[in-house]
């Protein structure tokens, strides 16, 4: 990416403004703008706001954009908050000095197929604060990113007690996933995410409700809801893997996702 | 754009483009020992420490390093030597290209980790290739240098 102008403020209106300017962008972490080929006219450095810190109260934990992943796994609660998916996903990402550097802002406002972090982040229904627009879903920002220009400020993860499993599979540890998913069992109720297909992370909403209206979960029952997932969720083919091959991927591990939650809560 | 970056305690002030990674900036002023490698923070060689952290300066843009601190090899010679030692015991060394970059992760680790287990070792240095020793050696050395006692 090329980059003509660069700017840090320091005030958030400031930003704002810029960022209405036409080819203006932000900058978080920086770590993935090689994989982006276009030209930024105006890059807008968030470093200067503010918004590198995690915040914890008994209801939830509120991440800045600009929080690294590295200290999301290396945060004394939230490391271990719901059996430690969070860590699980991020410690997948590449080596230690990229994590340094990307941040879940970065992370969230790209809307990367190829993320592992977006994966359980939609599983754990967590909620985005946008400077003008206010607070809204990540599930509804990743069907569709707003049209209007506007600055990420916060994720946010409402504090719930059950058991998550996090799976992804790649041909090596520093690369992208072939395919991630995410199950989670809240009281009786499940979720179900699935990222890399390669597009970005979905919830399987068909495969939640069936596995919610059922009354007992038997082997049947678990191989019902893996099929109904792999029949609401579209894949497709790159380099890394084809669409057949993230099918039967998609069956096995949403199979084995669910029977890992099923049982008992960790924490 | 003028950035100013405290290089192993020095500070320094340098001309920088927008789009300008910390590798090239570093490598442009004679700060050879920061390897440029795969240019897609995938394979760790151009590891340098941000205030005390390791990170890929080949997705840095030099700019963000400004009013900040960068450590490269130069400035741990003491422990880089000590593990330097190491590697030629384990015969852990053949080309020497990613030690740099490994000798400031492992720099970072050690101090970040407390009693770390083999497995915490393995995940630190996930982001650190050696396309030459295999790792196993290169890990016996690693561990010697931790001074993590065998289970």
């Amino acid at each position: 990416m090329k980059i003509e102008a660069y700017t840090v403020p320091t005030d958030l209106e400031e930003a704002y403004q810029l960022l209405q300017k036409e080819d203006a962008g932000i900058i978080a972490g920086g770590a993935w703008l090689k994989l982006l080929p276009k030209t930024l006219v105006h890059g807008i450095d968030l470093s200067g706001l503010k918004l590198d810190t995690i915040n914890e109260t008994e209801e939830n934990y509120t991440i800045g954009s600009m929080v690294t992943l590295r200290q999301i796994e290396t945060h004394s609660s939230l490391r271990t908050y719901m059996g430690g998916v969070l860590q699980e996903a991020i410690s997948h990402i590449m080596g230690v000095p990229i994590r340094n550097i990307a941040t879940i802002g970065g992370t969230v406002a790209g809307r990367y197929g190829f993320s592992d972090l977006l994966t359980p982040l939609l599983a754990l229904r967590a909620n985005l604060v946008f400077y003008k627009k206010g607070q809204i879903t990540l599930e509804s920002y990743l069907k569709e990113a707003p049209k209007e220009k506007d600055i990420l400020l916060q994720v946010i993860i409402k504090k719930e007690y059950g058991k998550a499993n996090y799976t992804t599979v790649k041909k090596t540890a520093n690369d992208f996933p072939i395919l991630n998913v995410s199950v989670m069992k809240i009281g009786t109720h499940f979720r179900v995410a699935v990222g890399a297909r390669p597009s970005v992370a979905t919830l399987a909403t068909k495969t939640m409700a069936y596995l919610n209206e059922s009354k007992a979960l038997t082997e049947e029952v678990i191989e019902k809801a893996a099929a109904i997932a792999v029949e609401e969720i579209k894949f497709g083919s790159n380099a890394r893997g084809s669409k057949a091959y993230r099918t039967q991927l998609c069956k096995v591990l949403v199979e084995r996702g669910i029977k890992e939650v099923a049982y008992e809560n960790t924490n | 754009m003028k950035t100013q970056i405290k290089i192993n305690g020095k500070l320094r002030t340098f001309e920088v483009e927008p789009d300008e990674y910390l590798v090239d900036t570093l490598r442009k002023h004679h700060y050879y020992s920061v390897k440029k490698g795969c240019d897609t923070s995938s394979c760790g060689v151009c590891t340098v420490l941000l205030d005390g952290k390791p990170i890929a300066s080949c997705s840095y843009l030099s700019v963000k390093a400004n009013g900040h601190a960068v450590t490269t090899v130069e400035a741990i010679e003491e422990e880089a030597t000590h593990l330097a030692e190491l590697f030629g015991k384990e015969g852990a060394d053949q080309c020497g290209f990613c030690n740099p970059g490994l000798a400031l992760t492992v720099h970072a680790m050690k101090k970040e980790l407390t009693d770390p287990t083999d497995e915490d070792i393995r995940e630190y240095l996930v982001g650190n290739l050696c396309r030459c020793s295999g790792y196993v050696s290169q890990h016996r050395a690693i561990k010697a240098y931790m001074e993590v006692r065998e289970s």
